[in-house]
């Protein structure tokens, strides 16, 4: 399903409509974002490098990482850029997005050509004509096409309103020449509203969602970070496509994040839903909440004082007989005016048996039984 | 025992690392939430420590002081074992007193105060790359103070995203500590998750949640998630008793 999304970015989009959008969706407790982005990254160039792909150039906008890391990540898998490469362009934002340096960094050495420093982050028309250029010199200025990766909107969300953010993403997407684009994006950093607008700007979204326990609602978000155990590193990924008939379809897989980057299989059986309740850190050594399984069984304990008559009214045998005496138990009670031990004998267990003296005793009365003694 | 290695070391990986001359932070980011109740600080003198005392020779450390002047951590490490004016003197240590740091109430003065002190820490590391191959680390203390100070907390994430920049350009390591209970109260405290994004490892400082105790003090939690890390993704959890002379580290229940 990861496939899928990767076959949208590389295939693009049809002429004349907009360009495929990817939001990679995550979250404090599962950072993961990155390893979507590289895996994604590493994909789409080999596919343009063996020419598989409708685009056929990548510019990459770096907000949270160095060039340097991505050239390397390339490098581990296998592809190699140099600045002589003609298919990929880096814009650097994460060196100095606000131009505090004033000497251009030293750190990237390798390419200048390659990777080019863009110093006014919070200028989004710049930025956007930065991010065509870069794809220009790299593609031409005909109709070959070029994907964009931008690896997080957090950086820039920071430094500009939602509105022109979206605004830049639009642009980007109805620009003729790109084919495809997709960014990530952190939704515990920003207000709700914005997550949902740059999803509503996307064709696609994928989310990444921890397998940590969170039926105790709405937490602090710092939280769940230390409620993931050893399964951090582990969990869901859903997507969401818009397909072009208007309809939507969600997928689910599993993911597994390692020192290699990320894995996706799919979704094995109910254990990961069993996981979500053990935990590794004794919050408390003793156990003050019950589970629900342990207050049902709680609860079907009947204590020693309870009476254990399965829902039969429980009265106390006035010496008279009653409709239900007469079936039951009449005859052993008539017999005999001493305390009954039958009912014990006969194996119903335990029951206490009340025998009034007289008939003018009210059964329960209010009276002081003593008021007639002379102290 | 303070040659030897203690479960933080281990935990932050410089048990194993130990042959090498790279330090096992180099290039990460490692930030420390504390709370009231138990205070964060003695990790970040312990890594001070593990820093300049002898085996690890080709460390130098930036040091931002918020909190405390310099009297008060020569103190404490000279009673961990490691003399700090002699290491100043060495200029294995820079030690930036911030506690006189003005603020001011414009906008723009704040943006070029941050920008100001990040300068002065790059070209603080360039001076210090220059005479020798180091490892260098900047620690702060505490950035919650800073980001008080300043009127606006984007500063604060610029100049910490600025700092991000020297762990990649420089190879530099970052330690950080934050205090966590400022922001509890907010709902979405976008300073304090924005900086356990940026961290590489993260270290929480407890209370145990069972209450006080006599002889056990806190707990930790360890969590490696870098992306670089040699043990990405693992989370390690212990308690600790803070003694006069150093802190001691055991597993839950453990202790004898």
């Amino acid at each position: 399903m990861a496939d899928s999304i990767f076959r949208k970015l590389r295939d693009g989009g049809e002429e004349g409509e907009l360009a495929p959008a990817l939001t990679i969706e995550e979250t404090v407790a599962s950072p993961f974002a990155l390893d979507v982005s590289c895996y994604l990254l590493a994909n789409l160039s080999s596919s343009i490098l063996a020419g598989k792909s409708k685009s056929e150039g990548l510019v990459l906008i770096t907000f949270s990482r160095s060039p340097s890391f991505y050239l390397q990540f390339l490098k581990q898998k296998g592809i190699f850029v140099s600045s002589s490469s003609k298919w990929i362009r880096v814009l650097d934002c994460y060196t100095d997005p606000l131009g505090w340096i004033d000497q251009p960094s030293t750190g990237v050495t390798e390419g200048s050509s390659l990777v080019k420093l863009h110093k006014c982050v919070t200028d989004l028309k710049r930025l956007f004509s930065s991010i065509i250029d870069a794809g220009r010199v790299m593609v031409g200025d005909g109709k070959t096409r070029f994907t964009v990766a931008i690896d997080s909107v957090n950086e820039l969300l920071r430094h500009s309103s939602m509105p022109l953010v979206s605004g830049l993403l639009t642009d980007l997407r109805s620009h003729e020449q790109v084919s495809s684009l997709f960014w990530s994006l952190n939704t515990d950093l920003h207000q709700e509203k914005v997550t949902n607008a740059l999803e509503y700007i996307s064709t696609m979204k994928a989310n990444l969602e921890p397998l940590c326990p969170s039926s105790h609602g709405k937490r602090n978000a710092l939280e769940n970070l230390f409620l993931v155990h050893q399964d951090f590193g582990k969990g869901r990924f859903h997507v969401r496509f818009k397909l072009r008939k208007g309809r939507v379809r969600v997928m689910s897989e599993e993911y597994h994040v390692d020192q290699m980057g990320i894995n996706f299989s799919p979704i094995s059986s109910a254990e990961s839903v069993i996981a979500t309740t053990k935990s590794l850190l004794p919050k408390v050594h003793f156990n003050l909440q019950l589970s629900e399984k342990e207050r049902v069984e709680k609860e079907k304990v009947v204590l020693p004082f309870e009476h254990q008559d399965h829902g039969k009214s429980t009265e106390i045998y006035d010496g008279r007989r009653t409709l239900a005496d007469g079936k039951t138990e009449a005859t052993p009670l008539l017999s005999s005016g001493e305390l009954q031990t039958d009912a014990v004998s006969s194996g119903k267990g335990g029951e206490i048996i009340y025998f009034r003296d007289s008939d003018d005793e009210h059964p329960d009365s209010d009276e002081d039984p003593d008021d007639d003694l002379d102290i | 025992m303070d040659r030897s290695v203690n479960l933080l070391d281990v935990a932050l990986g410089f048990g194993e690392h130990q042959v090498s001359d790279q330090s096992p932070l180099s290039g990460k980011v490692v930030v420390i939430e504390d709370c009231v109740e138990t205070s964060g600080s003695f990790v970040l003198h312990q890594i001070m420590k593990r820093l300049l005392s002898p085996p690890s020779s080709s460390h130098s450390l930036i040091f931002l002081a918020f909190a405390r002047p310099f009297s008060h951590y020569d103190r404490i490490l000279r009673k961990l074992g490691c003399n700090l004016a002699a290491q100043k003197a060495n200029n294995r240590l820079v030690f930036v007193d911030m506690l006189m740091m003005k603020c001011s109430d414009g906008e723009e003065d704040n943006v070029s105060a941050v920008a100001k002190l990040f300068r002065e820490i790059q070209a603080t590391v360039r001076k210090l790359r220059s005479v020798t191959d180091t490892n260098i680390t900047v620690m702060v203390d505490d950035m919650s103070l800073l980001e008080i100070s300043a009127t606006n907390s984007h500063h604060v994430l610029d100049f910490l995203h600025y700092c991000h920049t020297l762990t990649s350009d420089s190879n530099c390591s970052l330690v950080i500590l934050n205090h966590e209970d400022i922001y509890l109260s907010l709902e979405r405290p976008a300073y304090l998750l924005q900086m356990v994004c940026l961290a590489d490892v993260v270290i929480k400082a407890e209370p145990l949640a069972s209450g006080l105790a006599n002889d056990v003090h806190g707990q930790l939690t360890v969590l490696n998630k870098g992306i670089s890390s040699n043990s990405r993704n693992k989370l390690q959890n212990f308690q600790f008793r803070i003694k006069e002379n150093g802190i001691e580290y055991f597993y839950p229940g453990s202790r004898t």
